[in-house]
């Protein structure tokens, strides 16, 4: 089922000294619940452009977001559904958890303000979502976020976005200030999450063998536009726009690194 | 075989708060004149402590609790870094040993022009340099790290991040040191601006030869063009080998761990059950 829709979306920015620049040139796709999507390229490439739209912090110059194939409502409660349908996952849990309060206030949050539960199994329902993003709930429910590690609170972040029962979840380079060891169970975790509750994702980064292996589709975007989109192990096996191929020239692969150095026999691994 | 250019030996380091951490335990290390050594770990493994402790660039609490560092200088001379005082220290930072430092998009000065910061490079270390050497010299290094000698006199604001990289490498080669210690130089750009980066860092290494340990966690990064990788893991050296054998063939379970952890470019699908 299509949840998510960019129908032809344009946004420019006027910026003085430069004329205008097109962020988003013509940007089309869709988003189905229970998949993924990877949204690639790099620093100015139009990324956080969609993710900004899509929180309605900007609005599209030309074209049209839907969901559900209605437009985004833009004020009222209208919107504020919206994003009860729609969240964020951000990029530094260091900086998107509030120091100041207990993990439970910050699960607590959102289920009062859009009133999931009723207000007597509010504890419930928090351990819940703990359960959910694999925390034990007695071990992290009354610490504060310098308590637990980088990846605890990047899965404290998560179950805050899931708290509301969204149907989509943007989660702009969820992993890329977790140490390694932690960034394939939060990212297993998104990926099972996808599937389990049929959430639409939409995951934003610029590293292409994690977008690879955790996209069922990868959009490719350079300079606001797409320039290559398929199925993830296409996009990134047999690319075939340019701009793709360099992009994955850039990456490091150590398999092809020491394939090319010991000729036939390296990186069989 | 190649010949040395820095000893470590039973180094260690522990930051005296309470409880006392030990950051750095018993560390020995032999760096080879010319080689591109990586140092991986994730976190508070003890890295950045352990470059950083090598320079004794460390700040109270900090306090270095045994071993000796010994830098073999390419006129034969072996200089006991532990053992020198603060105006040789002093000289010796930088003229052998620099460093481009962790964040360095954010390292420079924003209220001064980058030439008159690579300068202030020349002003104390080269004080027999006239105004217009120095000037010449800057606009030298920022010619060779293909950033124009025209941008002397730009602000760091006015520079893409890759460009100040390039400005901090400029400035860490200022002196023509024998060793760089670089602490993940390019963590913070996208994979074409990193590349190009690396590609420069190679470069200059051919035409200067100077020794370089690569610090990051980006162990895939550091496959491609380490000669040797050191692992380290709770203040040890867990691993130290070539690193094609770290690549075919890992020792220690947590080079393996993390070798695991990265999901493969172009190999197998398989690390995520999808």
């Amino acid at each position: 089922m299509t949840v998510l829709e960019f129908d032809h979306v344009t946004k420019v920015y006027s910026v003085r000294g430069a004329g205008q620049i097109k962020a988003l040139d013509d940007v089309s796709f869709t988003l189905e619940s229970g998949r993924t999507i990877g949204l690639v390229g790099q620093s100015g490439s139009g990324k956080s452009t969609i993710a900004k739209i899509l929180t309605q912090l900007e609005t599209p110059t030309s074209g049209q977001v839907r969901l559900d194939g209605q437009p985004i409502p833009r004020r009222g409660a209208g919107l504020r559904a919206y994003r009860q349908t729609l969240r964020m996952v951000f990029q530094d849990p260091f900086a998107s958890l509030n120091p100041y309060h207990s993990i439970r206030y910050h699960l607590e949050r959102p289920l009062r303000l859009d009133a999931v539960v009723p207000q007597a199994e509010l504890e419930d329902e928090v351990r819940r979502l703990l359960h959910r993003v694999r925390l034990e709930p007695d071990a992290v429910i009354d610490r504060r976020p310098h308590e637990l590690s980088g990846g605890q609170r990047q899965r404290v972040a998560i179950a805050r976005a899931l708290a509301s029962r969204p149907r989509l979840l943007v989660a702009d380079e969820p992993v890329s200030m977790l140490d390694v060891s932690l960034r394939l169970g939060v990212l297993n975790l998104l990926a099972d999450l996808g599937r389990d509750e049929g959430l639409g994702v939409l995951y934003i980064t610029h590293d292409l063998a994690t977008a690879r292996h955790f996209s069922d589709e990868i959009l490719v975007l350079n300079q606001g536009q797409v320039v290559e989109r398929g199925t993830a192990d296409d996009v990134i096996l047999r690319p075939q726009h340019p701009y793709t191929r360099e992009l994955r020239a850039a990456s490091p692969d150590p398999e092809k690194h020491f394939a090319s150095l010991s000729g036939s026999h390296g990186g069989a691994r | 075989m190649r010949d040395a250019l820095l000893s470590v030996h039973d180094f260690s380091v522990t930051y005296d708060v309470d409880p006392p951490v030990e950051a750095v335990k018993h560390v020995t290390l032999e760096l080879r004149r010319g080689e591109i050594l990586g140092l991986a770990g994730e976190s508070g493994c003890g890295k950045t402590t352990l470059a950083y402790g090598v320079q004794r660039l460390l700040k109270a609490p900090a306090v270095i609790t045994s071993g000796s560092v010994v830098f073999h200088d390419a006129s034969g001379e072996d200089v006991e870094v532990d053992r020198l005082d603060a105006e040789q220290m002093r000289r010796f930072r930088w003229d052998k040993v620099s460093m481009v430092f962790q964040g360095a998009m954010n390292a420079l000065n924003p209220v001064a022009p980058i030439g008159a910061q690579l300068e202030d490079v020349f002003v104390v270390h080269r004080p027999q340099m006239s105004r217009a050497e120095r000037r010449e010299a800057v606009a030298e290094l920022l010619e060779i790290v293909k950033v124009g000698r025209q941008r002397a006199r730009s602000f760091p604001h006015e520079l893409s991040g890759g460009m100040r990289q390039r400005v901090m490498i400029a400035m860490a080669l200022a002196l023509r040191p024998q060793l760089m210690v670089m602490d993940e130089p390019t963590t913070a750009l996208d994979v074409l601006v990193q590349r190009e980066i690396l590609r420069q860092i190679s470069q200059l290494r051919h035409e200067f030869g100077f020794t370089v340990v690569f610090i990051t966690h980006d162990l895939p990064l550091l496959l491609e063009i380490s000669d040797r990788i050191a692992i380290m893991r709770e203040g040890e050296i867990v691993e130290l080998d070539t690193a094609e054998r770290i690549w075919t063939n890992p020792q220690d379970d947590y080079t393996k761990t993390l070798l695991s952890s990265f999901p493969r470019l172009t190999g197998e699908r398989g690390v995520v059950v999808r």
